[in-house]
């Protein structure tokens, strides 16, 4: 099947074909380099909840970039999901406050960014860099002013927060626990597929499934909705909505707090999942990787999730694997992916494609066969290169809303 | 008859300028009525008011007898006005239906209703004599199509009264005749029309009644069969009306501009610029025809060096240029005149003179070795807006600030003051008023006198027909008609750029009377027809 | 009537002094909501600036704060989101302090070779988020991003062990090898005191303040003057114009983007050769980001990067005094940046519009008064 087949199924065998090549190439190089860790349970559970603020602050881009906003403030607004997260957490002795009041600060930090964007069409990376460089200052004062008054609480870190809590799905992944029976036979690849399966229903903390859930919701929202079809005008061409009597201003403030919610969220994951208190710099980048996922899924909802898979990925191996094995059988993983990836560009007639992934695949074979365990540094600096390759070769292939960016006048003036 | 609007007084002030000054006028219910005036007397803004996206100064407005005051264009619609703008009013990536539906949505338990809108779709298009397919995609239509879409979309919210904004401004004569039908069956059905244009022959051949406009004031509203074209002129700009008309031939023996075989392919590898030869003389003025998107863009593209074509070379004054960077052929002598001088032409935020300076800034004046000369480049603003009547303040002001027509005497001025041994011209006097166009017009005379060669690419087809001393007419990418603008008519170059003619099996109509020195060409045009007329086959 | 300098000034100065007073009314209210004296603070904070010491480290944090301004501008000025300031200046520095400390050089010239070192590798590394953007189209702000976190959490991180400091007796240092003497950049002290009373406390005022102002000079000559910054400002105002004029965007994609980093290099040379001589745990962090806050405030213009890379000094160096006197948390002073940041670009634009309407009445006026 080549690749223009593929992009002609629909959506629902498209994406776990995906997942499908995805498990089987790591289970290939799970095999030949003798490791377990790559589709362990924990690892996919660990991975899972690491793409989680990815995917939830990715939705939250996709909200404002479909109305026709530029979301760099991103990263800002987590930092206040993260700090109202703890301390609504804390403040009211329920984590669900925390997810309630996360919400809230992110949605505050939205409503700038739209006051600036819509109402005095400030730049909108211009005002996204301001609030980045807001954003921390304020959650450093608030815990200065609140945080140092609490017991184990200092002017960088909260006290500890509980988490939402977790379920495990009966039969399949606990009791008979049909599916950890299968993954520990160590058959090659269904061992694998079972493992991953297992690792999704395993103590799949709540706030996991609210996040996973929000994929079809934003999809449908979008696509299938009177809000969804008024804010995606804004998007693409708002004259057209004006003049249709749409109130485009209206569209694009929804969006944008919408958008600042969702990234709140996504900063109370990590408090609440992650890391059970607030830290500061604790959303290292995230929101900017989010963006990322954002733009390698074409700024779709379903879109947004695959990258957040395949940036959350690296970050959850990193914290699974101390030895840094399971790291270098990555490499593998990348060569295996940039070789189908020569290989498709070479149908394509793309030279330059081939070669710049061939080359890059060379090194990391090199790299590969060079070490023994990955060195310290580099599961953690996995996500941000991987992110880098991926732009690399999808970048020219995506299109992004007609009016993105755009500033927006009411009566074209 | 009754009567369905009514504007007295309506009066709308901008910062600097009186839009709309005291307009009065009616139209009555069922009629066809057209709103005439050249570009910048205050047509469009008072279709804004109208249409509720701008509110006017002072003044009342009448629909249907109930004095209106729209703040929104959701107030219009409701009182049953819809609109076609002519920007089309439509988002490339959503499929008619959802273009349609836009801000009268019906739902079903909070989800779109696709059904029902389609069903409604349906019986709006037969009832009007309009089809289209509700699940294309609007970056997949046609021109017409479009516009098709506009009016439906218009239909759909049960409008009676529809204002049409230089629709026929984007469509090639066949198209506007098919508009026009699609009109007469809207006012057969009981619609009112309201026509807004400033091509005199159509409105005379549409409407049933005309209300002029002058410099934002109401001159006056007569009855279709009682004016003749000439009236309508005089009335819209008080004098009589220029023409693109040009002189005796200047046309020298001198080759300037040589283009040889370029062939550009899109990103999917298909050609859009297809083996096209062809040259130019000094004195000489190519004129190139062709309905936009037939690959005119991109072989001006491939001329100027702003891409490279996937074959073919161009010469200038002899020298072979192809492989020259778009700097080194304007420094060789080309200059070009960009088809939308906001996005191509034009740093809006920049002062005029260093608007004049670009494109020149590696010469004196505007430059003193690697230094930008300011004093130098400042003067020699000063002469542009001198001698091309560039009506602004000073040279420091930013080039947004001025009007349209202003704008382009800038960039026209700009490129002529550098005297270039080529000029290309693309789409030179394209929304700008008559008195800069008559200007832009006689500049390009001048300066085809002086022997410059120039390409120009035009959508009036009558400034086509003035200006060129040979007409090319470009068609999927080929050239594959060269006429005589003497003897050609609007209505038979347009049956050259819808391919019409070709298909038909037609032989070249008008005069093909090939340049002597330029048989290569020729012969090619001739190859080229012959195969588009095999592949309609 | 007023003249036309006048309004011009008024025009020019409205939206920062507008940004200003409005975070400073915000400011006061987060101090009284927060149970401090504003009055007290302010008093505090200026009385303390008043100090000669102040004032010296005062401009000790202008001068890279302005570097990293100009950093941020070159790009700004060209439409391009240089957000990898940070990256390339850690890295540049982390590499100077490396490769400076395994030659011999002559006085001087060893301390010119150090931020040569600097330049190169802060260029170098910008210049890849550029080739990444002109060939392959990646956007520059996600890249440069991305390779902050490159920079800090893999390249420099990986490196930094391999690098540092061999005691005697097989022991490490904190850092890397510190730069001989030679490699130093003298204080400017001495010229300080021709004018005032010696300078206490163990304070010494960096030279690279100089290396600041030429590269000051060099932004204003570069961008404003030169027919190469005239290409760069076109491409940045209409890409597409520029390209028709003539311009090759690619190349001043490039070319902004490689000075850029060459200019974000010598942010970390105030640290480097003026206090730490090597490049430690603790080597100063998130300059980069200042520099666009800078940028932004400074409307990318070289004087008016030196008022905001002033003011931003002004705050982080009082908040120590805040801390010691009690007068109010040191933090309202990061606070204080963001308001007055957001404030200003808000007050720009708004500014910028009253500007353009007063720029369309003239040019309306001109034409009606030619016609008639």
């Amino acid at each position: 099947m080549n690749f223009a087949q593929f992009q002609k199924l629909p959506a629902y065998l498209r994406w776990p074909v995906l997942a499908f090549v995805g498990i089987l190439v790591l289970s290939i190089v799970q095999f030949f380099t003798d490791q377990q860790l790559l589709t362990s349970t924990t690892t996919i559970q660990t991975a899972l909840k690491w793409a989680m603020p990815i995917l939830i602050a990715g939705l939250g881009g996709l909200f404002a970039e479909r109305c026709g906003v530029v979301h760099i403030g991103l990263e800002g607004m987590m930092i206040l999901g993260t700090w109202c997260g703890a301390w609504g957490a804390l403040q009211f002795g329920s984590p669900w406050w925390g997810l309630v009041s996360g919400i809230v600060g992110g949605a505050l930090g939205g409503l700038l960014h739209a006051i600036a964007t819509v109402a005095f069409s400030v730049d909108h990376i211009v005002s996204g860099v301001a609030i980045n460089i807001l954003a921390p200052g304020t959650a450093r004062y608030l815990s200065e002013r609140v945080f140092t008054q609490m017991d184990g609480g200092s002017i960088s870190q909260s006290p500890r927060v509980e988490s939402l809590g977790d379920f495990t799905w009966p039969i399949l992944a606990k009791g008979p626990d049909l599916l950890g029976k299968v993954e520990r036979l160590d058959w090659f690849l269904i061992s694998d597929l079972f493992g991953v399966l297992r690792g999704l229903l395993f103590q799949m903390t709540y706030l996991t499934a609210i996040g996973l859930a929000l994929v079809p919701i934003s999809a449908f929202l979008l696509n299938k909705t009177k809000f969804g079809l008024r804010l995606r005008i804004a998007g693409e061409k708002p004259l057209a909505g004006e003049s249709l009597g749409i109130n485009i201003y209206r569209q694009k403030f929804l969006g944008v707090i919408i958008s600042g919610g969702l990234a709140g969220l996504a900063g109370s994951f990590i408090v609440l999942e992650l890391a059970g208190l607030y830290r500061q710099n604790q959303t290292t980048g995230r929101g900017f990787i989010a963006l990322a996922a954002l733009i390698f899924g074409n700024w779709k909802a379903r879109g947004v999730l695959t990258g957040a898979v395949l940036f959350g990925y690296p970050f959850g191996l990193s914290l699974r694997d101390l030895e840094g094995t399971a790291t270098r059988s990555l490499l593998l993983v990348i060569a295996i992916a940039l070789l189908a990836v020569v290989v498709w560009a070479l149908s394509e007639k793309n030279k330059a494609d081939a070669i710049l992934a061939g080359a890059v695949a060379a090194g990391s074979l090199l790299f590969f066969f060079g070490t023994e365990t990955a060195p310290k540094w580099l599961p953690g600096t996995m996500p941000y290169v991987l992110v880098l390759l991926v732009l690399v070769f999808a970048s020219q292939r995506l299109r992004m809303p007609a009016a993105v960016g755009l500033p927006y006048r009411k009566g074209g003036s | 008859m009754p009567t369905a609007i009514e504007l007295i007084g309506i009066t709308k002030r901008f910062p600097g300028v009186i839009a709309n000054d005291n307009i009065n006028f009616s139209v009555e219910e069922g009629e066809i009525h057209a709103i005439c005036g050249e570009n910048g007397a205050g047509k469009s803004t008072l279709m804004k008011i109208l249409y509720g996206m701008q509110p006017a100064d002072e003044g009342v407005m009448k629909v249907n007898g109930v004095e209106v005051n729209f703040s929104s264009p959701t107030d219009a619609i409701a009182a049953g006005i819809g609109m076609v703008h002519q920007h089309f009013m439509l988002a490339d990536q959503f499929t008619v239906i959802e273009n349609v539906i836009l801000g009268s949505e019906p739902t079903k338990h909070g989800v779109l209703d696709f059904d029902t809108a389609k069903a409604h779709l349906a019986n709006v298009g037969e009832s009007y004599g309009l089809t289209i397919d509700p699940d294309d995609f609007v970056t997949e239509l046609e021109v017409g199509e479009r516009q098709r879409v506009e009016i439906i979309k218009v239909l759909y919210r049960g409008a009676n009264i529809l204002i049409l904004d230089e629709p026929t401004a984007v469509l090639v004569p066949q198209e506007v005749e098919a508009l026009f039908d699609n009109l007469r069956e809207l006012k057969a059905a009981g619609s009112t029309i309201i026509f807004i244009d400033h091509k005199l022959q159509e409105v005379l051949e549409i409407s049933d009644r005309i209300t002029v406009i002058r410099r934002g004031k109401t001159i006056t509203t007569v009855n279709a069969a009682d004016v003749t074209a000439g009236d309508l002129a005089e009335l819209m700009v008080g004098e009589e009306l220029p023409s693109p008309e040009t002189t005796e031939s200047t046309v020298t023996d001198t080759v300037a501009l040589e283009v040889k075989n370029i062939t550009v392919l899109d990103e999917f590898h298909r050609p859009v610029v297809d083996d096209v030869s062809f040259s130019i003389h000094k004195g000489e003025v190519l004129g190139v025809a062709g309905i936009e998107g037939n690959g005119q863009g991109e072989l001006v593209d491939a001329i100027v060096g702003m891409e490279k074509p996937e074959s073919g070379s161009v010469w200038l004054s002899g020298k072979d240029v192809s492989s020259h960077s778009v700097r080194e052929r304007r420094d060789e002598g080309f200059g070009y005149v960009p088809k939308d001088r906001h996005e191509e032409g034009l740093l809006l935020t920049a002062p005029l003179w260093e608007n004049a300076a670009l494109g020149h800034q590696t010469k004196a004046p505007y430059s003193k070795g690697m230094w930008i000369d300011r004093k130098g480049s400042r003067d020699r603003t000063d002469e542009i807006r001198e001698r091309f009547d560039v009506r602004s303040p000073n040279a420091d002001v930013s080039a947004h600030a001025l009007s349209g027509g202003n704008q382009q005497k800038l960039i026209i001025g700009r490129e002529l003051i550098c005297d270039p041994k080529v000029m290309i011209l693309a789409h030179p006097t394209r929304g700008i008023d008559v008195g800069a166009q008559a200007a832009v017009w006689n500049e390009i005379r001048t300066a085809r006198a002086a022997g410059q060669a120039s390409m120009l690419i035009s959508a009036d087809l009558d400034e086509l027909i003035g200006l060129s001393d040979r007409i090319v007419v470009m068609f999927h990418g080929r050239l594959v008609a060269e006429l005589d603008p003497s003897e050609v008519t609007p209505r038979l170059l347009g049956s050259y750029m819808t391919g019409a003619a070709l298909q038909g099996g037609d032989e070249l109509q008008g005069g093909d009377e090939m340049d002597g020195s330029d048989e290569s060409a020729g012969e090619h045009t001739a190859s080229a027809m012959s195969e588009t007329a095999e592949g309609a086959q | 009537m007023k003249s036309p300098l006048f309004r011009r000034l008024l025009l020019a100065f409205a939206a920062p002094v507008a940004a200003f007073v409005f975070a400073f009314v915000l400011s006061s209210i987060v101090l009284i909501l927060s149970g401090y004296n504003p009055i007290d603070a302010y008093g505090e904070m200026i009385t303390n600036a008043l100090k000669l010491e102040s004032m010296i480290d005062m401009l000790n944090e202008t001068t890279p704060l302005y570097i990293s301004g100009v950093a941020a501008a070159i790009g700004f000025r060209m439409n391009l989101f240089n957000i990898g300031v940070e990256g390339q200046y850690q890295l540049a520095a982390f590499a100077a302090a490396v490769i400076g400390a395994k030659v011999v050089l002559p006085d001087g010239l060893h301390m010119l070779f150090v931020m040569g070192v600097a330049m190169v590798v802060g260029g170098l590394y910008s210049g890849l988020a550029g080739l990444l953007k002109v060939t392959r189209g990646v956007n520059e702000v996600i890249s440069t991003i991305m390779l902050n976190s490159v920079a800090t959490l893999g390249i420099i991180a990986g490196l930094f062990k391999i690098f540092l400091e061999k005691k005697s007796g097989g022991a490490v240092g904190g850092g890397t090898t510190p730069l001989a003497e030679t490699a130093w950049i003298p204080d400017l002290n001495g010229f300080v005191e021709l004018f005032t009373r010696e300078i206490t406390k163990g304070r010494k005022l960096t030279g690279m303040l100089v290396v600041a102002v030429i590269v000051g000079v060099l932004y204003h000559l570069f961008i404003n003057r030169s027919r190469l910054g005239f290409d760069v400002r076109a491409t940045g105002m209409n890409p597409l114009a520029a390209k028709v004029g003539g311009v090759p965007s690619k190349q001043m994609v490039l070319l902004a983007m490689v000075l850029s980093g060459v200019v974000a290099g010598l942010v970390g040379m105030p640290d480097l050769l003026s206090r730490t001589h090597a490049y430690d745990q603790g080597f100063t962090k998130l300059r980069g980001f200042a520099g666009i806050a800078v940028a932004l405030l400074g409307r990318n213009h070289p004087g008016g990067m030196v008022g905001a890379a002033l003011l931003f000094a002004f705050l982080n160096t009082s908040s120590g005094i805040l801390q010691i006197t009690g007068t109010a948390s040191s933090e309202i002073v990061t606070i204080m940046q963001g308001i007055i940041l957001l404030a200003a670009v808000v007050a720009y634009q708004m500014v910028g519009q009253v500007k353009q309407r007063e720029e369309v009445k003239l040019a309306s006026e001109a034409t009606v008064g030619a016609t008639a």
